[in-house]
């Protein structure tokens, strides 16, 4: 006897973004305000050092910070790394080194891209200059990158400044985008493989007997996995109910109308789907039901009645 | 008031790890869901006890939702515990050595003796070195997407230039750790591994750890009956953690007073300890942190082969406790010391003090 041959587990690809705005306090504000009108500028701490990139906390003693002084566009590496292969969203396109610099007047050292021909023209302790981006909107990219810089690091005297600017930046727009590649696991890729053929599948936990759909693996009761596959439906009971009537966005469906719950016959869990073909004031729970497929859908479009007796209270009762 | 001098913080119950699973660590296990990697080593741990569900107390877990790009992915992998009844459970969204650090807590308290941690990651949905970076100051850093490797290799840097270390010796960590991964059969990467070219200079990929998959799991026992479940239980005498700004540029990237600190009120370094299991994804973090926490060459370093030969994310610091209480579960080790860290640059840490009954 052969076993059947494992199908290939699904892969698809999934892209998570997150388009989250952040607020500033006064001292970033100031910070990044200071970035668009090309002035860097620092916070002094109680006990006299000057941080650069600033923050509103003193970082060894939490006392709240808010003296701000500016800082020159000039500076000292005080460590690097070469960067041969930039990858997407990075501040350079072509190779470049990451660096901490510690810019003249500061006591701390700020992370941002060097712009070198390559390691060899990259040390510690080199002088670089900032490269001003050529639209800034005051954001931590407004300094486009380092540069190499020939001139002295004479020390230089950090100045008190207000921190105050005409349309000062109150918030940053704060995009991220990350790229998966989505496998459902064994399970999972059991269920869907089996709505491309309009059949629906769980799994029945070898200790408990319950079948469990969508199989996930595993018995949430028992905590041991579960295998045996099990056909359930196509038709089903609703266990309980509700009426919708706000329209979610972008949404093709007019409102009121049900959503379900539904234990399809041989499940010991209810799925949840829409009801339809039937006026949405004569659902109710024990009404017998089938799955509606569109041409091509990948699931059930709705339920609708079969129109056979309600089913007893008592059938389905365990799975409200 | 003047500042006090660290001290040794004293449990005030004596807790055991009396059992430690784990997976075997997998480029990719694109066939098994969340659930479905971790269930094996739950049964594992239970198995080793005797204990059922239902006898354990709390139940506490790591993982984080960026690795595969799903929201509340832990409360899927709660299918795997059995949560009904209904259970005692949290979850740090961090690695698996604070869960178990909660779940140790848990147990000082009294509300529970025993307890179930777990935790684990899958990295092969996503480019772990990208995700990373969404943990970072989302206002300086977040922007510029600097990667993992990119804020380790800083660090490294920074070695090198201090005299602490160079790249021959960085190679030597990585020689070590992979020939000593061959006698741990979980281990992703081991035997004799090329250093590679470089990823990010001055680090190549023999000085970055693998990207891979893994789950894992230990329970903790209170009191006495840490001895009927467990030959030679691990008694954690000491454990604390501290964290250090999240600027780089505050910090001395070359030294690690966050573990150093921890490591005193933990009481490491009361007594010589034998053995240390260090996470350290990066061979120059393993530098960084055998100064922190005084290592001398007569200790036995990650003989696992630590985070070079397998670093599941949100595992592989429970890992490292886990490999610590082994030793000790079978004699080979008396006092072992155990750290687990997350954050760019070792940016925050926990340490764990280990000791056997004294024979």
């Amino acid at each position: 006897m052969t076993s059947a041959p494992v199908p290939e587990v699904l892969r698809a690809p999934l892209v998570v973004e997150f388009p989250f705005t952040r607020s500033l306090g006064p001292v970033q504000s100031a910070f990044l305000t200071g970035l668009r009108e090309r002035t860097v500028l620092g916070v002094k701490t109680g006990d006299g050092r000057t941080l650069v990139p600033p923050v509103e906390y003193d970082p060894a003693t939490a006392e709240e910070i808010r003296d701000l002084v500016e800082v020159g566009d000039t500076g000292t590496v005080t460590t690097w790394a070469w960067n041969h292969e930039p990858r997407r969203a990075q501040p350079l396109g072509t190779p470049f080194a990451w660096v901490l610099v510690k810019l003249d007047g500061a006591d701390t050292a700020l992370l941002h891209a060097l712009d070198a021909p390559g390691p060899d023209a990259v040390r510690t302790g080199m002088r670089v200059r900032i490269r001003w981006a050529a639209e800034r909107v005051g954001a931590i990219t407004d300094i486009a990158c380092f540069e190499p810089y020939d001139g002295d690091g004479a020390p230089q005297e950090s100045a008190p400044h207000s921190g105050e600017f005409t349309d000062p930046v109150t918030g940053i727009g704060a995009p991220a985008r990350l790229d998966y590649t989505y496998a459902p696991g064994r399970a999972q890729t059991a269920y869907i493989n089996a709505l491309s053929e309009q059949r629906t599948v769980g799994e029945r936990c070898p200790a408990c007997r319950k079948v469990y759909v969508p199989p996930r693996g595993a018995c949430p009761t028992c905590g041991v996995a579960t295998a045996e596959r099990v056909e359930v439906g196509p038709r089903g009971t609703v266990t309980t109910y509700c009426i919708v009537n706000i329209k979610a966005k972008n949404l093709d469906i007019e409102v009121p109308y049900v959503y379900a719950h539904i234990a399809l016959d041989g499940a010991d869990l209810a799925l949840h789907a829409r009801i339809a073909g039937i006026p949405y004031d004569e659902v109710r729970m024990g009404l017998r039901v089938e799955p509606v497929w569109t041409e091509g859908g990948r699931f059930p479009d709705h339920y609708r009645p079969t129109g056979e007796p309600d089913a007893d209270y008592d059938t389905y009762k365990e799975l409200i | 008031m003047a500042p006090r001098k660290p001290s040794v913080m004293r449990p005030a119950r004596d807790v055991a790890v009396v059992a430690f699973g784990q997976t075997d660590h997998l480029r990719t296990t694109d066939e098994l869901s969340e659930v479905e990697m971790l269930m094996p080593v739950l049964h594992q741990v239970l198995a080793a006890t005797g204990l059922r569900t239902s006898d354990i107390g709390f139940t506490c877990s790591g993982s984080c939702d960026y690795l595969a790009g799903r929201a509340f992915s832990f409360t899927m992998a709660l299918d795997g515990v059995g949560a009904w009844p209904p259970i005692s459970e949290s979850h740090v969204e961090m690695d698996g050595a604070w869960a178990l650090y909660e779940a140790w807590v848990k147990l000082q308290t009294g509300e529970a003796d025993t307890a179930l941690v777990y935790s684990y990651g899958k990295s092969s949905p996503g480019s772990v070195r990208d995700v990373l970076t969404r943990q970072l100051d989302p206002y300086y850093l977040a922007p510029l997407w600097p990667d993992s490797v990119a804020l380790a290799a800083l660090q490294a840097q920074a070695l090198i230039d201090a005299g602490e270390t160079d790249e021959p010796a960085l190679a030597g960590v990585a020689r070590r750790s992979r020939a000593d991964a061959t006698a741990n059969s979980h281990a992703q990467l081991s035997g004799s591994v090329a250093q590679g070219e470089y990823v990010v200079r001055p680090l190549r990929t023999g000085d970055c750890p693998p990207v891979g998959d893994g789950a894992a799991a230990v329970i903790l026992v209170a009191g006495e009956r840490a001895r009927d479940l467990c030959e030679r239980p691990a008694w954690i005498r000491g454990i604390d953690h501290r964290v250090e700004a999240h600027g780089l540029g505050v910090r001395d990237l070359t030294d690690s007073p966050s573990t150093r600190l921890a490591a005193e009120r933990a009481g490491v370094f009361e007594r010589p300890v034998d053995t240390a299991e260090l996470h350290a994804p990066f061979t120059s973090q393993e530098i960084v942190l055998r100064k922190a926490l005084r290592i001398g060459d007569d200790v036995t370093v990650n003989p696992s082969g630590g985070a070079l030969a397998a670093n599941p994310m949100m595992a592989a610091g429970l890992i490292r406790i886990g490999e610590a209480a082994a030793r000790i579960h079978r004699g080979a080790s008396h006092r072992a010391v155990a750290h687990a860290t997350s954050g760019p640059c070792l940016q925050q840490n926990l340490v764990a003090l280990l000791e056997g009954d004294a024979r």
